[in-house]
């Protein structure tokens, strides 16, 4: 006992020594924190729209300024031919062209039915599908007011209807920011507590030192919770921060108990702690250890269900993101802080992350030679 | 320069000795193409949806069947009290609910309107409005179709052309990202770590010491980099070509000529790194978690710049790996020419020439 205590006395000096590190472990999630869920956002709007009116009819004008003070469309530009307005598009100025067919006001009487054509820059199949449709519900909505003006009554029968009412649980604002903030939080934390332990133990290699406490007679477990301890309690505090900016900025309190989140969190920790350890006792260099985190680290982001739902993902692809801690931590932190989730919810989850910090830790150990 | 290439082999043969470095930074841009082109998806499919049928007639029966052959729900029909259905929110198990109330048949008939109630777990408002918007096309379908029998008058009908990416896929958006990001990353990781090393190892010493100018040092630890990021690029457009079906649109010279320009902006950004810290661990802090996320979110592949609220619009104009996005997007994907890029290129080149001379400006040939 009084071994691990002179050890974590040992790496807290070395740890707080070091200012850079401390800032940037106190200041960089903070600030991450603070802007980038508003960067993360799907919201699609302020579409450039570019039109091509060749009717000038009150119809087509009609048309066209209910468009543009829908919201979601900005009018960019006018041009007398799609030829002209094409460019637009090249060049970005117009994510959308819409063309009003000659005659548009007239044959739409004449024949009852007339067409509208619209293009959309598709590189972002997300942004394009949302914009087009956005334009198409506006479009019906306006040929709806048409027809009631114009429509000679008793012509339009009533027809049954079904009434949907919806109501959003948890999040009835829909607010996207809300949804962001604690899966960013979980990022956060796992990419301190991982970088910082991997990187620490491999600089021991590299500079030498590990050699000196690989002489003394202090056991191999010592050793790794000396490491470890030290860590854990960093990324809670990085954790506690984050709650407090999450609530300070965005006004976000978890719904939940914040004892379940600590417990869960605490749990996580030794997992991600377990990785970095992993890491270190595989690499002999700190950019090696760098490179192999990050390569991890991507994947785990990437598919821990941040940015696009894991439920969405092929099947390979979703047996992939249950060996993904990050997964586990995201999905925790979304169903606490927003459902109020308890203990008993996310009782698999916690098995499971808990089942991770044994295996990775254990194998950590074993992998970990006193003689090199 | 006899004297440079030698140095530069020797640069080489540092990397060339690390395996496990090597292998990610080549299995790097491999596994990134495979997850963006097949992996991800910010369309809602498979959602758990649980359904509650308390009229079980004809009209919920001919609903349902329509909502369990769609591919965006996977259904479970039992009925819960509202109480259950909480729980099951809570525990993740279901993303919305479909409540029928009884008599929902007889109510369309006779009264011609019935109710349909909708749940859906809101924490995650993206899918909970894609679901609600596909179950409510699904009904006014079904609506539609016993309403067959009447004609609608005076209809306009919107027709939409996908320009560029007709079938709507992700890889034309997420090929250019992954590049901008891939090379983005792994560039000013390298060299950020490769100069503050020898000086935390005091190689750097013997490296001031020789008769060889400083700047040609530095400039022998980028060329090896350079030419492994380029073999990334590559390996990415080769990728997109056989694996994914993208092709390269535009001048491949042009691609290939673009891309090293914006390599050496991420080498010299991690050089100017490398030179303001002076510990390894500090320069993959700054270069790794500094740069993850904001250059995920602000090169504008994942999310659209022009959402953001303006100071990080602003904010985003200094990410190099924004323009390197727009330059590819133009080249690969709509094949456009020089002169749609020359703006986005001379920012690249006037932001590689600053970070060249202010890190030139604080390199120092003394050790404190």
């Amino acid at each position: 006992m009084r071994t691990i205590f002179f050890l974590l006395q040992k790496e807290f000096k070395q740890i707080f020594r070091n200012r850079a590190i401390l800032v940037m472990i106190s200041v960089m999630p903070v600030v991450q924190l603070m802007v980038l869920p508003l960067a993360a956002n799907y919201e699609v709007k302020n579409i450039n729209l570019c039109v091509v009116d060749h009717d000038h009819s009150t119809t087509s004008q009609k048309l066209i300024n209910k468009i543009t003070s829908s919201g979601y469309f900005k009018l960019t530009g006018n041009a007398s031919s799609f030829h002209e307005a094409f460019p637009l598009m090249e060049s970005d100025a117009a994510d959308l062209i819409l063309e009003v067919p000659q005659h548009f006001e007239r044959n739409l009487v004449r024949e009852d039915e007339q067409k509208l054509f619209v293009a959309v820059n598709a590189i972002n199949g997300t942004k394009a599908n949302l914009g087009g449709a956005y334009l198409g519900s506006i479009i019906r909505d306006y040929n709806r007011e048409i027809r009631l003006e114009w429509n000679v009554p008793g012509r339009f029968n009533a027809a049954p209807l079904i009434d949907i009412s919806s109501s959003n649980w948890f999040n009835p604002l829909l607010n996207y920011r809300v949804f962001m903030v604690p899966g960013i939080l979980a990022i956060l934390v796992t990419m301190i507590g991982g970088f910082l332990t991997a990187l620490n133990i491999v600089k021991e290699k590299e500079v030498g030192t590990i050699e000196q406490i690989n002489v003394t007679p202090l056991r191999k477990h010592h050793f790794i919770l000396g490491k470890l301890i030290p860590f854990w309690v960093l990324g809670n505090v990085v954790f506690t921060l984050g709650l407090l900016v999450a609530w300070a900025i965005y006004g976000i309190v978890p719904v939940g108990n914040l004892i379940v989140l600590y417990v869960f969190v605490g749990v996580y920790l030794l997992a991600v702690l377990g990785f970095g350890l992993l890491v270190s006792t595989v690499c002999e260099t700190q950019q090696q250890a760098m490179f192999i985190m990050f390569f991890f680290m991507m994947i785990f982001i990437l598919m821990g269900g941040l940015f696009t739902p894991i439920d969405s993902m092929p099947e390979w692809a979703k047996l992939i993101s249950r060996f993904n801690p990050v997964s586990y931590l995201i999905s925790v932190m979304r169903m606490v802080v927003l459902k109020g989730s308890d203990l008993y919810d996310v009782r698999i989850h916690l098995g499971i992350v808990a089942l991770f910090a044994v295996v990775l830790n254990g194998w950590a150990v074993l992998n970990y030679k006193k003689t090199s | 320069m006899k004297q440079f290439l030698t140095f530069v082999r020797k640069e080489f043969a540092h990397v060339l000795r690390d395996r496990k470095t090597l292998l990610i930074l080549f299995g790097m841009p491999v596994v990134q193409i495979l997850i963006f082109g097949f992996a991800l998806t910010s369309e809602v499919k498979n959602s758990r949806v649980l359904i509650v049928d308390n009229a079980n007639d004809v009209a919920s029966r001919q609903l349902l069947t329509k909502i369990e052959a769609s591919q965006y729900f996977e259904v479970d029909r039992s009925v819960m009290s509202p109480l259950q259905m909480e729980a099951a929110f809570r525990e993740g198990e279901i993303k919305m609910a479909i409540v029928f109330p009884a008599n929902f048949n007889e109510d369309l008939l006779h009264q011609n309107q019935a109710h349909v109630q909708i749940v859906t777990d809101a924490s995650d408002p993206n899918t909970a409005t894609s679901l609600t918007n596909y179950v409510s096309s699904i009904i006014q379908d079904y609506q539609a179709s016993l309403n067959q029998t009447l004609s609608v008058p005076l209809r306009i009908l919107p027709e939409t052309r996908f320009i560029y990416n007709p079938q709507l896929k992700g890889v034309y958006n997420y090929v250019p990202g992954v590049m901008a990001l891939v090379l983005m990353l792994v560039c000013v990781m390298m060299t950020a770590v490769s100069i503050v090393r020898e000086k935390e190892t005091g190689t750097m010493e013997v490296l001031l010491v020789s008769p060889f100018k400083p700047v040609l040092v530095i400039l022998s630890k980028a060329v090896p980099y350079l030419i492994l990021s380029l073999v990334n690029v590559g390996t990415i457009l080769l990728m997109s070509i056989f694996v994914l079906d993208l092709p390269v649109a535009g001048n491949l010279l042009l691609l290939l000529a673009e891309s090293t320009l914006f390599i050496i902006t991420c080498l010299t950004l991690g050089i100017f790194i490398s030179i303001k810290t002076n510990s390894q661990q500090v320069a993959m802090l700054i270069s790794l978690m500094g740069m993850l996320l904001p250059t995920m979110l602000f090169s504008g592949f994942m999310f659209p710049i022009e959402n953001m609220p303006w100071p990080l619009q602003i904010i985003s104009n200094i990410v190099p790996s924004k323009w390197y996005y727009l330059i590819v997007k133009a080249v690969m994907i709509k094949g456009l020419g020089f002169s749609a890029i020359w703006k986005e290129t001379l920012i690249l080149a006037g932001m590689t020439l600053f970070l060249f001379v202010v890190s030139l400006k604080n390199f120092k040939i003394r050790l404190a």
